[in-house]
Parts: C-alpha cells; sequence; structure tokens
C-alpha cells in the first residue's frame, strides 16, 4: 500500500487542516503519475468521424434537399455547378462518468511492494481523465455527484476527490447517480462482490444508452490462491469469514468460481455492448491505460 | 533417594506425571494446529466452499512424539535426575588409613589423593578420628588418630617414596598395633611378602577394605649396552592385553639443555610381563643420554638412570714403533687393543688429528718425544680432563726425556737406563707387585701370583715420588706413577704396553687396572666385592615420581650398600659419584619382576573411581527446550506459514532463535581490513578524549587533502584506530596525540605496537604542549608520553638533525611546525659512525626510516580542516601564521614521503638535484 492512499485512509475525523495538508500531500503525486501515464499515451485525431458541429473541416456535400440556403459554402460552389455545403466534424464533447470502486477490498495487496488494487485503479482513473479533459471532453467522477465538466480544474476535483477517504463497505457498489443520457462509463473494480448491484447498474447504463467499458483490477494474488493449510479467510472489512482446514484443496474451485465470474462480467458487458478486460497490478499501468483509452475509442 | 540404575531423583513422587503423558497424548491429538487468519478480497467467492477432507486437524504422530518428549523430558527434570548420586559410607570408630607410599602408586598419585580425601570427608561427616600412614614412612610410636579436617589439610603434603617398605619393619609394626579402628588400605596393586602378615595383623583391629587401581603398573629395568645396541626392558603385574609403551631417552644436548634425544616404541605382548627393545643409537648421542623413562608414566620405576656402563670411552692409541708387519704379538698395542675393544672405542690416527677428536684417553706405547706444539696441544687437553697414559719400552728407556728435569708429560724423572731382574745375565728373580695402597686407585684388586716383571724403568727418587706412585713391586720400586695436570692426569706405567718387560699385559689384573683407570667401561653391575671400601656420594636423586632431583647433603653410601643394599631412606635411587666414575642406583633392578597383589576373598577391593554427582536437571530442561523449538518450526511448517507470502521471514527468524550468533565481529574486521588496504589510509590512535580524536581525525583529513593536492599520495578518508582491537598492521602511519586523561594500553596492545614499530610502521607522537613546556620538561602530557612509551620498543633518539632526511623527502625544511613552532621534534638517532663526507652537505644516513617522531608542536591543529574545507583553528598571527600553517602541511607532506618512500631522498643520486635546488 503507497503511502499516497494510506494516508487518504487513515484520516478520518473533521479534521480539515491535517486533511488537507494530507491532501496536498498525496494528491500531486497522484495527479502527476496520472499526467505522466497520460503522456505516454500518443494523442491521435480525437474528431468524432461525423459531421457536426465544430471547428474543424470535415467535408463539403452536395446540397440536399432540405439544406438551408445559409448552408451554403459559396467559395467552394463557385468553382462548379452545384452547390456544396460544408461540413464541419462534430466536436461535440462527450461526457464520460468514471466509477473507481473505494471499498475496502480494493486496499488489498499481496506484497508490500505492490500497489494496492485501489492505487492501481485510481491512478488508472485519473490517467483516464487527463487524457479526456486533454481531448475537450468532459469528465466526472461518480462519487463527486456533479454532472461531468472539462477544464484542468475538474481534474484538479477528480483527484481530491480520489484521494478523499470515505467510508465505504467491503465491496463496492457501481453509482449511476447522474449518469447522463448517452453519455460514456467507465467501470473500474475488482468485481469480487455480488453481483446484482452491478447487473442492476448495467441495466440502469442501458437504459439511459450508456455505453463504457469496465475494467476489473485484481492482484496476482488473486489470481493464483498460493494458499494451503488450516486458514481462516476474511474480507478486508471482516464482514465475510471462510474457514478451510486444507486451503489447498480449495484453489481449483476457487479459480474454476473466478473464471466464471469473469465469464459473467464479459457476457454482462457484451449484452449491452461495453468492454470488459482484467488487469492486474504486477502488470503495466500503461497497458490497462492504453487499453482504457482505445475501449472509449470505440464507444462512438 | 530413589535410583534408576546409575540416576537418582531427589523428588522421585513427580514422576508419577508421566501418567499423565498418555491422556496429554489424547488431548493434543483431539486440537488440530490453530488456523491462520488471512484478509483476503477473494473470500466472497469461497463461501459455500467445503473441505474434501479433514485431513490436517489431527496433529502427525511425530509431532505429538516431540511434544510429549519435552513434556516428559520436562517431568523428569524437574524430578531431579542425579547421576551417580554420593551414597553414603556408614561406620564408627577410629578410622586407618594405609597408603603404600611407593614408587607404584605415584603414577596416580592425585586420584589417591582425591579417594583419600573423599573418604576423609566422609569420616569428618560421620565424626570419626583418622589416622593416615604410609608404609614406606611409618609413624614413630603410635597411630596418629585425629579428626579427619586436620588430616585433609595436610593430604597434600604427602608424598609417594621411591622405594618399597621393608618387609620386617613393617611386619613388625603391624604386629604391634593395638586397639580397635576400621582400616581403608590404599594399595599400589605390586604383591609384596608383607601383604599377608600385615593384612591379618589389620584385620584383627577390625574390618579392612581395599582401594586398589585397575590400572597396569610398568616399571623399566636399567639399560644394557650389548652388541652395539642399547636393551631396554620394561615390565608389568598383569599380563592380559597387547600393550605399547613409548620410551624417551633423554640427556643435555649440546647447548646444555635437557631434551629428548630419542623416543622408541616396545610392545608387550598380550601374554607376556616384559617388553624388550633394542635402541640403536650414535655413539655421541649415547654418550649424552642420563636417563631413559616410559613416557607418560609418573613413576620412579617408569625411570632408568644411566650411569658410566652406558658410555663408552672414546680411546686413542699411539705407539712409538711402527708395527712391524706379522709381529702382531709383539705390536706395543695388541695386548692394549685386545682388552680395550669390547668395552671402548679406539681411535686410530696421528696424535695431531686424534686430539682434535677430544678422546677420554689417549696411550702413549713407548712413545719418547713429542713435539712442542704437540705437547702444548695435549697440555691444553690435560687441563680440560684428559687421561695420558704412558707405557715405557726401550726407546722411552733410551731416550733422555725426563732425566735432568721433569717432563711436562711424565709424572716423575728416570734415571739413566732402568734395571733388569731376573733375567740371564743378572741376579735376583724377576718381581712381583705389591697389594696396593690404600689412597691407590687399584686398592682392593687382587693381585694375581703369576704376575712378575723383569724390566722396567727406574723413578729418580724426588721429594714428590712417594706421593704419585700408586701401585710398587714388592722391593719398593714404582710401577705405576701418576701426577695430575689441571683436570686430567698423566699415568706412566714403568713396563711395557706388551708381555716383553713384564707378564702384567697376560694377567686379569691389567684389565682391571685399566678400568679402575676409567680407561674403559666397567660392567654394567658392579659386585659388592667389587666396590668393597669404597664410599660413594649421591649427585641426583629421585623422588618417587621419577624426578631428579639435586642431592644436596645427603651422606655418602659405602659401596656394598651401593652394590646390593635395598632401596630405602638410606639408599634413595639415583646417581652415585665415586672417584672417577659413576652408578646409577635405580628402583628396577635387573632381576626386578612386578606380581599383582591377590587379596583373600573376604577382603572387599574396590576402585579409586569417585564418582563425581552430576545434577542433570538443567541437561534435562535444555534438551526439553530444544525440543520445544523443533516443535515450534514444525507447527509453522504444518500450518504453511513457512511457505506463505511471509514464510521466509519467519523461517529465519525460527533459524536465528536456534542458531548461535557471532559473524558479526568478523565482518567488521574484514570492513576493516578492505577499507585500510584498499587505499592509503593515515590513520590516528583513539584516546578515549572524543574531542581530541575529532581533532586528530580533522587534522589527518586536512593532511589526506593537503597530499592529494600536492602529491601524488591520494589517501582515503583517514581512519580512527583502537589500539586493543584493530589491526595495526595496514596502517604505514599513525598519528598520537597525547592527552593526561587516556588509558595505557593492555600488554596486548603493547605487543602489538612493538611489532607495528618493528615491522616499518611510524607513530607520531604529540604532546602538544610545545606553547607550556619545552621537550622533556614535566608537562602532564610529557609525563604521560613517558608513562605510555616505556614498554615501547623505542631506538635511541635526537633531536632531528639538519641533515635528517625528513628534511628534504619532499620540500627542503628546516622547520618542523605545527600549531606552535617548537624546534623539539626528536627522531630516532644517526648511526654512530655516521659521518659527513667533505664536500657533501648531509651525511650519508642509509638505513631505516625512523620509527617514532616525538615532538609536542600540535600538528593537528594547523592540519585540521573542517567539513567545507577551511582551516579550524588558528595558526599564529596573519600572514606569518599562515606561512607557519604552510610549513607545518609541508612537514606533513614531508613525513608522510618519508612513511611511504623510506630513505629514498637520503640517497645520494639525488644529491647534484638537492644542491642545485639549494642553489649551492
Amino acid at each position: 500500500m503507497s503511502d499516497a492512499s494510506q494516508s487518504g485512509l487513515t484520516q478520518t475525523g473533521p479534521r480539515l487542516r491535517s486533511r488537507s495538508e494530507a491532501l496536498a500531500g498525496t494528491m500531486p503525486p497522484l495527479l502527476a503519475d496520472a499526467e505522466r501515464l497520460a503522456s505516454t499515451v500518443v494523442l491521435g485525431a480525437h474528431g468524432r468521424r461525423r459531421s457536426g458541429m465544430g471547428d474543424e473541416f470535415w467535408q463539403y456535400r452536395p446540397m440536399a434537399h432540405g439544406d438551408e440556403a445559409r448552408m451554403i459554402d459559396w467559395r467552394r460552389s463557385a468553382k462548379s455547378d452545384v452547390h456544396f455545403i460544408k461540413e464541419k466534424e462534430w466536436q461535440a464533447a462527450q461526457s464520460v462518468l468514471i466509477w473507481v470502486d473505494d471499498s475496502q477490498s480494493m486496499a488489498f495487496t499481496g506484497d508490500k511492494n505492490r500497489a494496492t488494487k485501489s492505487d492501481r485503479a485510481r491512478l488508472l482513473a485519473l490517467a483516464m481523465s487527463v487524457l479526456l479533459v486533454r481531448g475537450g471532453e468532459r469528465v466526472g467522477l461518480s462519487t463527486i455527484g456533479q454532472a461531468p465538466r472539462s477544464g484542468p480544474v475538474q481534474l484538479v476535483r477528480i483527484a481530491e476527490a480520489l484521494t478523499s477517504d470515505r467510508d465505504s463497505g467491503d465491496y463496492g457498489v457501481p453509482q449511476t447517480t447522474g449518469l447522463p443520457f448517452q453519455s460514456r462509463a467507465i467501470f473500474i473494480s475488482d468485481f469480487m462482490g455480488d453481483m446484482a448491484p452491478v447487473e442492476a447498474a448495467m441495466a440502469k447504463a442501458a437504459d439511459r444508452g450508456v455505453r463504457g467499458a469496465m475494467l476489473q483490477v485484481l492482484d496476482p494474488m488473486e489470481e493464483s490462491f498460493p494458499f494451503d493449510g488450516r486458514t481462516i479467510f476474511e474480507s478486508m472489512g471482516g464482514s465475510l469469514r471462510h474457514e478451510t482446514l486444507k486451503a489447498g484443496d480449495l484453489k481449483t474451485r476457487y479459480l474454476d468460481r473466478l473464471a466464471e465470474r469473469k465469464g459473467r462480467l464479459t457476457a454482462l458487458t457484451q449484452q449491452a455492448a461495453w468492454q470488459f478486460d482484467t488487469h492486474h497490478t504486477d502488470g503495466s499501468a500503461q497497458a490497462a491505460l492504453l487499453w482504457l483509452y482505445r475501449a472509449t475509442e470505440r464507444m462512438h | 533417594m530413589f535410583m534408576l540404575g546409575p540416576i537418582g531423583f531427589t523428588a522421585p513422587l513427580l514422576l508419577l506425571a508421566l501418567i499423565a503423558l498418555p491422556i496429554l497424548w489424547l488431548i493434543l491429538r483431539a486440537i488440530p494446529p490453530a488456523p491462520i487468519r488471512r484478509r483476503f478480497p477473494g473470500v466472497a467467492l469461497l463461501l459455500g466452499l467445503t473441505d474434501d477432507e479433514s485431513q490436517t486437524d489431527r496433529t502427525p504422530w511425530w509431532l505429538l512424539l516431540l511434544r510429549m518428549l519435552a513434556a516428559a523430558l520436562i517431568i523428569l527434570g524437574f524430578a531431579g535426575p542425579v547421576l551417580n548420586p554420593q551414597v553414603e559410607r556408614d561406620g564408627t570408630g577410629p578410622l586407618l588409613i594405609v597408603m603404600d607410599g611407593t614408587w607404584a602408586d605415584a603414577r596416580d598419585w592425585p586420584r589417591r589423593l582425591d579417594r583419600v580425601e573423599g573418604l576423609l570427608d566422609e569420616a569428618s561427616r560421620a565424626g570419626r578420628t583418622v589416622a593416615v600412614i604410609r608404609l614406606t614412612d611409618l609413624p614413630a610410636g603410635d597411630l596418629p588418630f585425629q579428626a579427619a579436617e586436620s588430616w585433609s589439610s595436610r593430604l597434600n603434603n604427602l608424598t609417594p617414596y621411591p622405594w618399597e617398605p621393608d618387609t620386617d619393619t613393617v611386619t613388625a609394626w603391624a604386629e604391634a598395633l593395638d586397639g580397635n579402628f576400621e582400616t581403608f588400605w590404599m594399595s599400589d596393586g605390586l604383591n609384596r611378602d608383607h601383604r599377608d602378615p600385615v593384612l591379618s595383623a589389620l584385620e584383627a583391629r577390625g574390618t579392612v577394605t581395599v582401594f586398589e587401581s585397575p590400572r597396569p603398573v610398568l616399571a623399566l629395568r636399567p639399560a644394557r649396552f650389548e652388541d652395539g645396541v642399547v636393551k631396554l626392558t620394561a615390565i608389568r603385574a598383569v599380563p592380559g592385553v597387547e600393550r605399547a609403551v613409548t620410551v624417551t631417552a633423554r640427556g643435555l644436548d649440546p647447548s646444555g639443555v635437557e631434551r629428548a634425544l630419542a623416543t622408541a616404541e616396545m610392545t608387550f605382548e598380550a601374554d607376556a610381563t616384559e617388553a624388550e627393545l633394542d635402541l640403536s643409537l650414535p655413539p655421541e648421542l649415547r654418550n649424552r643420554v642420563t636417563r631413559f623413562e616410559l613416557t607418560g608414566i609418573r613413576s620412579a620405576g617408569a625411570v632408568t638412570l644411566t650411569d658410566d656402563a652406558l658410555k663408552r670411552r672414546e680411546v686413542a692409541m699411539i705407539a712409538g714403533t711402527s708395527d712391524r708387519e706379522g709381529l702382531e704379538l709383539l705390536s706395543p698395542l695388541h695386548y692394549l687393543r685386545q682388552a680395550l675393544v669390547p668395552t671402548a672405542d679406539i681411535i686410530d690416527g696421528t696424535l695431531g688429528d686424534v686430539l682434535l677428536a677430544n678422546p677420554d684417553a689417549i696411550i702413549f706405547a713407548d712413545v719418547a718425544n713429542v713435539t712442542e706444539t704437540e705437547q702444548d696441544a695435549l697440555l691444553d687437553w690435560l687441563d680440560q680432563g684428559g687421561l695420558l697414559l704412558r707405557f715405557a719400552g726401550p726407546r722411552l728407556a733410551a731416550s733422555d726425556v725426563s732425566r735432568r728435569e721433569e717432563d711436562p708429560l711424565m709424572p716423575i724423572r728416570l734415571r739413566e737406563g732402568g734395571r733388569t731382574v731376573g733375567g740371564a745375565m743378572s741376579w735376583g728373580e724377576p718381581k712381583a707387585l705389591q697389594p696396593f695402597a690404600e689412597d691407590s686407585p687399584f686398592y682392593g684388586l687382587g693381585i694375581p701370583e703369576e704376575v712378575a716383571v723383569t724390566a722396567q724403568v727406574m723413578a729418580q727418587p724426588g721429594p714428590e715420588l712417594s706421593e704419585r706412585v700408586i701401585a710398587a713391586l714388592v722391593d719398593g720400586t714404582p710401577l705405576v706413577t701418576r701426577k695430575r695436570i689441571g683436570d686430567g692426569q698423566v699415568i706412566l706405567f714403568h713396563v711395557t704396553a706388551n708381555a716383553e718387560w713384564s707378564s702384567l699385559p697376560l694377567s686379569g689384573l691389567y684389565v682391571s687396572m685399566l678400568e679402575r683407570m676409567a680407561i674403559s667401561t666397567r660392567p654394567s653391575n658392579p659386585t659388592a666385592e667389587e666396590l668393597q671400601g669404597t664410599t660413594w656420594t649421591p649427585q641426583e636423586v629421585l623422588d618417587g615420581f621419577g624426578t631428579a632431583r639435586d642431592a644436596g647433603t645427603l651422606p655418602g653410601v659405602a659401596g656394598e650398600d651401593l652394590a646390593g643394599g635395598q632401596l630405602g631412606p638410606d639408599l634413595a635411587p639415583g646417581l652415585y659419584a665415586g672417584e672417577d666414575r659413576s652408578i646409577a642406583v635405580n628402583v628396577a633392578r635387573d632381576d626386578t619382576t612386578l606380581s599383582p597383589t591377590s587379596w583373600p576373598a573376604r577382603i572387599v577391593v574396590e576402585g579409586l573411581a569417585l564418582a563425581r554427582e552430576t545434577v542433570l536437571k538443567g541437561y534435562a530442561l535444555t534438551f526439553a527446550l530444544m525440543l520445544l523449538a523443533v516443535d515450534m518450526i514444525a507447527s509453522l511448517f504444518l500450518s504453511g506459514r513457512l511457505r506463505g507470502p511471509r514464510g521466509g521471514i519467519a523461517a529465519v527468524l525460527a533459524l536465528f532463535l536456534l542458531m548461535p550468533q557471532g559473524a558479526d565481529a568478523q565482518d567488521q574486521d574484514d570492513a576493516l581490513a578492505l577499507s585500510a588496504t584498499s587505499e592509503v589510509v593515515l590513520a590516528h590512535v583513539v584516546t578515549g578524549d572524543g574531542r581530541l580524536d575529532d581533532l586528530a581525525f580533522a587534522g589527518l583529513t586536512g593532511l589526506s587533502e593537503t597530499l592529494r593536492r600536492r602529491t601524488s599520495i591520494e589517501p582515503a578518508e583517514p581512519l580512527a584506530v583502537n589500539l586493543e582491537t584493530d589491526e595495526l598492521a595496514f596502517f604505514p602511519f599513525l598519528y598520537w596525540p597525547i592527552s593526561e586523561a587516556q588509558p595505557i594500553p593492555s600488554s596486548d596492545a603493547y605487543a602489538k605496537l612493538n611489532r607495528y614499530l618493528r615491522s616499518g610502521g611510524m607513530i607520531l607522537f604529540d604532546t602538544r604542549d610545545a606553547n607550556v613546556g619545552r621537550f622533556g620538561s614535566g608537562t602532564p602530557e610529557g609525563r604521560k608520553l613517558q608513562q605510555l612509551a616505556r614498554p615501547l620498543d623505542v631506538p635511541a633518539l635526537e633531536p632531528i638533525p639538519s641533515d635528517h632526511v625528513l628534511t628534504r623527502t619532499f620540500y627542503l625544511l628546516q622547520d618542523f611546525p605545527g600549531r606552535y613552532a617548537s624546534r623539539d621534534v626528536w627522531v630516532e638517532a644517526a648511526p654512530a659512525d655516521a659521518e659527513q663526507v667533505e664536500g657533501m652537505p648531509f651525511r650519508n644516513l642509509n638505513d631505516g626510516v625512523t620509527p617514532v617522531v616525538i615532538g609536542g608542536n600540535d600538528w593537528a591543529s594547523a592540519w585540521a580542516v573542517d567539513r567545507t574545507g577551511g582551516a579550524m583553528f588558528p595558526v599564529g598571527r596573519g600572514y606569518a601564521g599562515e606561512r607557519q600553517r604552510e610549513i607545518a602541511n609541508r612537514f606533513g607532506v614531508n613525513l608522510i614521503m618519508h612513511v611511504l618512500t623510506g630513505n629514498y631522498k637520503s640517497d645520494q643520486v639525488h644529491v647534484p638535484a638537492l644542491l642545485d635546488r639549494l642553489g649551492q
């Protein structure tokens, strides 16, 4: 667990001053990390690949029935007999709402030299935000409760929200409040908890015409289950516990269940035309960011 | 006390707890190992999964066994086990402890004393009175019964004697005892005539218990010289097992130190009581041997002293006439050779050659004249104890040797001619010999009747003649005369060495006379008759342990006692000296045999072994703890904690608990050695005064910096050296500031320092007091320096001369200031023969780096720099002060150059360049 998240999690109570100091201490690294990560993604042409409102030239097309006369580009039309209409590329900004699971289960790491899942998830979320803001999109964090906005100030707001601690349960529940219609959504979580809220959130998002990406962040230990002997497993918050006499025997069945969980998530996302991927905290954050970026590109 | 074999328990009731072990087994079996708690988000996926089998809920049997064992050990430990617990010996009434006190006791005397002490302890606890006696040293009068404690304190003064008790005396003493007492008899294990009567006499007074050591008794018979080898025989009392013993020949080496000259091994066959060894030694070595001993056995019986019997005399024989071929029997040396060959080593050669061999005796057979050089050499040799034996003959009779005045190599003056008696042309009968006078060395020898003298040379009468005659004819004419020269003597036989003038060489008397004159070696065992009438003074005597001691003022012993007497207080074994020979009296004689004791069956015979109480509680509990530690690791392993993510740490911790520590010091030493040797490092001695140590460090830092900037020496960071713990050999140079408070190093540290100084190290002593006192004056630091340097191996010192190599190793310097500018700097004094050659500016002092430089200029303060490189202390005032600091730095550079390059700059090769620089 890195210093940043730890200090964030341990700050409780209304001690504004110490909290703000902790915030000042942790936010710049997170933001800097996110910006450094974001800078590795080459910003390609981020147009909408369709005509619409915007500044960039898109195409000339012959005037069709129903087009207003003021739309005619006279300069182009003067070169021929047909009236052409100059279309601009549609550059209306997208709204992207990011949900980062801040439950206690995300605070797990199997190795103290490895970042927690939560750290990685927040880093990816903020890096994605940086990228989107640079692309002129409106970004919001579902936990802020405000509609997505654009601009660097929003980045600061997001970073602040990501580094502030909140009392949360053992497992995260996707928050879809303030999810605008036809917007985009990114869910980052370990999806280890109950699937019902996730399915409900997906259904709600699909209802609103929202498309997006779902990134499952897992620790390598959650994939390998390297335990043996008599063990009592407890969830991070302590609400769930399971005792076994031979942990080694459970490995195959656990892995089966994990695969089944991933399968369910994949199926769920495919139904809603979302993207799904699993990221491991020992892997490179850059790869995960690239995938997220591609996934949001494909949403259009 | 409850006993189980040799182990007793002080609290045996606790052993009942062992019954509970099976119950414990059942309980432990039922309890599975404690689970590990793990935080794991994936637990949500695990919910509802059940274990296939419940295997690990039972502790494995071997772990159970381990715990059972630990529990059992703890119970046993607290039950107080004691190995060989002391069992009290009961008894009342007076107690007599009889020790044989012979040489055979000596081999394990301390154990005997321990045993006696144990018996005394018991007696003192039982309140009994005790008498301790040795049969070799019987108490006069009644038995000295006293409190046991008073004997305990005297016990260590009891020593064994090198002789055996006298049968008659001991028997008489035992029969004269009265009263009732119990007897403990510490037997030496050898059977003797007095055993039975004394035993029955003691049994009449009370019960008798015998203590005897099962260790074998060994003795060494006197060494014999036969057929060119030394024959040694070791004997033992009890045959049985094959046993090898080592024999050491001891004697003085050429430098006069006693050492083992030879060792050899002899082996007792399994059923033999004797072991023989033939030891072939070179004559030179053989003559040096003073004693043989059985190695590792401390007893007078295992030592045999050697006397002249082993020593073979070296005798040189020189004949006046050259041998005539074929006329063997007429050769003047024939009879001498016959008599001497079996018992002496004969040297042939010219007089000059044999004198070089330093023989014990030289025999002149009818030799008249010797050259002056040879005479001088002979006289020297005589002075040192040589024996010159001359025989008369036709040549001597015809010469004018010792006629007018006495020849130095003749005992007397001779008359012209000589005489012939009993021949065809003369009157009278051949003359027989007079019995030898009492002061003659031949006194006691019988005179055979057939010995007759027909011709002889005649002695010139004189005042000294009578005292020089040691044998005479019946008519009173001298036959053998003797004169002492220094430690040696000249003996003249007035007859020939062959049978020409007398029948003496044909008789046994001839050989006996040669023996008496110590020319030939005597048979090893002189008989009482042979020694009749002689008195022998002890030179050294053996004690019971076989250690030779100076005899001191012991009285002399009559010869007949020496030959056959029994050893006792009057005749201790040792080396006895007579007039010109010595005889060894040994504990074991040629006919000594040893036989083991055979006690009647009714007598209780105990060993000497004194079993020590050993309390086993600690061992049992320690072992139990170790088992529990093993159990800890095993449990960790079983529960998977040795394999999980933090298993490595747990395993390492567990191992650390079990493993002894202590690799640290070694690593530290290595680190110091590496840092000190990978680069040149200046070092200062830790004085214990923190401020001073910092100053010294800063000073050396400054000097190192100066060196790096100005010269090709690039020292690393200076080091502080602790004289007690650190190795000094790595450092070419030590700076030792003197403070009044520093402790005196230990003697080990001084040994290290002296080694350092001898092997080329240099120490700069700085008393830092030049501002208040001159060198050698009584400042506190000066006194401390004297105190510190006293055990040091410091050579003679002198104030640094103006042509010392320190003045020119790098810079040309005349002064050596530090923070203070005193001229008192002392270095090793130049050799006395160093002279200044005309035209040379300095002497040729080509040897040696001075091991010490001593001064009081507080150089470290002048050199010291702080972390930013600025000077730490002011020196002098203004520009002159800076100049002084500069010179101080230059002195430092010169000093280190001197240390590292030695006297290189002293080499005259550099003179032209230096002269050039000096502008001359």
